[in-house]
């Protein structure tokens, strides 16, 4: 089996659902001849067509309306927003039609779309380009967020989530597009949505994490293996709903929380899953739950970019505050 | 320098506002059947929306936006349309709704406060009322790709205000239809107000239509009081759309006889003899007195359509009023068809609440 990165694995994921599914149509600014910007959708075009595979006129807000009115046709668009700092325009659309339509209608009108987009920083790229707002668009009921942290996974879950009768927000993190390899299995084959991964186990301290961050979480839980603590690490993938009984479960065993994502803390998806653990575990916890986040300032510019991304020393020392006396 | 483009826009009249018949009217200017069936759902229409009024202010309906004056370019609008096409309405347009088949209880549902009131028992396909100004434009464009890609003979039907076309999504919506050269017709309802503010504020331009230009796609206007040149005009785009041959604006030029919706009052920024004016240019008696003139119509004729009419009225009102209010449950059932796990116990918590809150309006402090 051939070992491919994330980005191969999108594309492939796109290329066994258009060729099993007529219904899936791929939407996006030059996703077409140009495959898209980090050549998720290349070679798509000339293989499935340019009414399948469509360059759209640039406006965001306009991509997803059109795909809410092809979804209701029966189609299932899965469309691209180039960078996530792009998503403003179409927020208006996400949020007062694609997540509301089903409940809107009672059902009779549904939105089975796929708004796939590069997610956070590390890319050395120009402002704007490099933010992380899952948040914003986790606190609107009817979407499911989605984040994947290694190829498998980008395979497995993109293709549950175009499988999914109801909107799903596919972040992609930018930072581990080309970063590794892996070998996956082009078999069509889906992994389950609204559920952690347990990557790690381990016995003194929980981390849980998403996306890029997940590389930078493993690299701490090994060092502080060496340590001699013992770390669980769980990839929360789908970021909206949340697996919080997975989550609990783990609080159980470990006594120690430590949440790691790069988006900002203020209002941060790692704020709902440290109230929960209070509300629901707080007596199993032998020390105060640890957030590493993004800090809430602007996402910097380049240059200072990897200062403002938690690495795997704040990470590592969250983790030994868990420990203090 | 030398001229690179130049443009028109056309208005179309046939039936003015005395009921007299222009020179050159198409053959429905004469199909009394269909003349007849247009005036009355527009007489319906008119009966239903009176009575939606008088619900609201005795206290049996939400706030509602009055559609009076506006029945000629709903009823012809919807009227051009095939069955299997598509309609994507905003929140007034009851009478191209009700033409559709929507029931006028369904209508009363979704202004009483209920989600049910979207569920149509017909037109299973269009829209349901759109409230964020303008979003809908782009539905109808994406409806039409969908029929575009699967090369059928079906159009959208997208409605607008005159108030709609200064948002980005009205021109992103036009743009993309004609760009791709879609089978979407736009019907811009100018009724002249957007709540307070008046169309002379909205925009420099002459004409809504000529906002087609921008696009690449033709644009006409149209008188809305007239349902013939509604119907007319609105029936050459659909035609067209459905032939493959792209999409088309119109501008319906009408006028907003009531006030915004219940929660609004008019005579605050709206000079009385305006609207004077725009009553004596309003679509039904036009229509009558071309009914009447063509023998066709008379007094007797008038009184036993309003009284089946007002009966037809009375029925959905009860139907209406009879339905009980929705459970707790309807806030949770129709978010997913997957729901996730922890909604389960929201669910049970509204349930265990359900009707426990204090009257409104009591209390404070």
């Amino acid at each position: 089996m051939a070992k491919i990165t994330m980005i191969e694995a999108i594309n492939r994921a796109h290329a066994w659902e258009m060729t099993h599914d007529p219904d899936v149509v791929v939407l996006g600014e030059d996703i077409g001849i140009n495959g898209g910007v980090f050549r998720a959708t290349a070679g798509l075009q000339e293989q499935f067509g340019k009414d399948r595979v469509q360059d759209t006129p640039l406006a965001e807000g306009m991509i997803a309306g059109m795909a809410i009115g092809m979804a209701t046709q029966g189609l299932k668009p899965v469309a691209e927003i180039q960078f996530m700092g792009f998503i403003y325009p179409a927020l208006d659309q996400i949020a007062n039609h694609m997540a509301r339509l089903r409940n809107r209608t009672r059902g009779r009108l549904t939105c089975p779309i796929v708004m796939r987009m590069p997610h956070g920083g590390g890319i050395h790229a120009p402002e704007h380009h490099s933010e992380s707002l899952e948040a914003i668009l986790a606190h609107h009921a009817g979407l499911r967020v989605v984040c994947p942290s290694s190829p498998a996974r980008a395979y497995g879950l993109l293709l549950a989530a175009i499988r999914e009768p109801d909107p799903v927000i596919f972040l992609e993190p930018a930072r581990l597009y080309r970063l590794v390899k892996q070998e996956v299995a082009d078999d069509g084959q889906a992994l389950p949505l609204d559920v952690c991964y347990r990557l790690r186990e381990g016995s003194d301290v929980t981390m849980i994490t998403w996306g890029a961050m997940v590389t930078e979480t493993l690299r701490a839980a090994d060092t502080l293996e060496s340590e001699g603590v013992s770390c669980e690490v769980l990839d929360l993938a789908t970021l909206s709903p949340i697996d919080h009984d997975t989550i609990l479960e783990s609080v159980v065993k470990t006594g120690r929380l430590v949440i790691v994502h790069e988006a900002p803390r203020n209002c941060g998806i790692g704020a709902e899953i440290a109230a929960t653990v209070a509300e629901r575990g707080l007596y199993d916890l032998h020390a105060p739950i640890k957030r590493v986040t993004g800090y809430d300032t602007i996402m910097p510019l380049a240059r200072l970019e990897y200062d403002y991304i938690p690495n795997a020393a704040r990470i590592m020392d969250a983790v030994r505050e868990t420990f203090a006396e | 320098m030398k001229t690179v483009a130049e443009f028109e826009i056309k208005y179309c009249q046939f039936l003015d506002a005395a009921g007299n018949l222009a020179a050159g009217a198409p053959p429905l200017a004469s199909d009394t059947g269909e003349l007849l069936k247009m005036y009355r759902f527009m007489t319906l229409v008119r009966l239903f929306d009176t009575k939606a009024v008088n619900l609201q202010r005795t206290g049996k309906l939400g706030t509602y936006a009055s559609c009076l004056g506006h029945e000629a370019t709903h009823v012809g609008a919807a009227a051009a349309m095939q069955a299997d096409d598509v309609l994507i309405p905003v929140y007034r347009e009851f009478g191209s709704q009700i033409w559709r088949g929507v029931k006028m209880s369904t209508i009363l549902t979704f202004w009483g406060g209920d989600e049910r009131g979207s569920d149509y028992t017909a037109a299973r396909q269009d829209f349901p009322m759109c409230v964020p100004i303008a979003s809908q434009i782009l539905h109808g464009a994406g409806v039409a790709m969908a029929m575009k890609i699967r090369g059928e003979k079906r159009c959208s039907l997208t409605l607008i205000g005159d108030g709609g076309t200064s948002e980005g999504a009205f021109y992103e919506g036009i743009n993309l239809a004609g760009a791709r050269a879609l089978p979407a017709v736009f019907v811009i309802v100018n009724n002249g107000w957007a709540i307070s503010v008046p169309i002379e504020q909205q925009t420099a331009t002459k004409t809504l239509a000529q906002k087609a230009i921008a696009a690449g796609i033709p644009g006409v206007q149209v008188d809305g009081n007239d349902v013939i040149a509604v119907r007319h005009i609105v029936s050459e785009a659909t035609a067209r759309a459905r032939r493959g041959e792209g999409p088309t604006l119109i501008e319906a030029l009408t006028y907003r006889l009531g006030d915004h919706t219940t929660a609004d009052d008019a005579t605050r920024y709206r000079d009385h003899n305006e609207v004077k004016d725009a009553w004596g240019k309003e679509p039904l008696p036009r229509l009558r007195a071309y009914l009447t003139k063509l023998r066709v119509w008379d007094d007797a004729r008038e009184e036993a359509l309003k009284a089946e009419c007002a009966r037809e009225v009375e029925a959905a009102v009860d139907e209406y009023l009879s339905a009980p209010k929705p459970s707790t449950d309807e806030m949770f059932d129709y978010l997913f068809a997957n729901p996730p796990k922890d909604l389960a116990e929201q669910r049970e918590t509204a349930r265990r609440y359900a009707g426990s809150h204090a009257k409104p309006g009591s209390g404070g402090h």
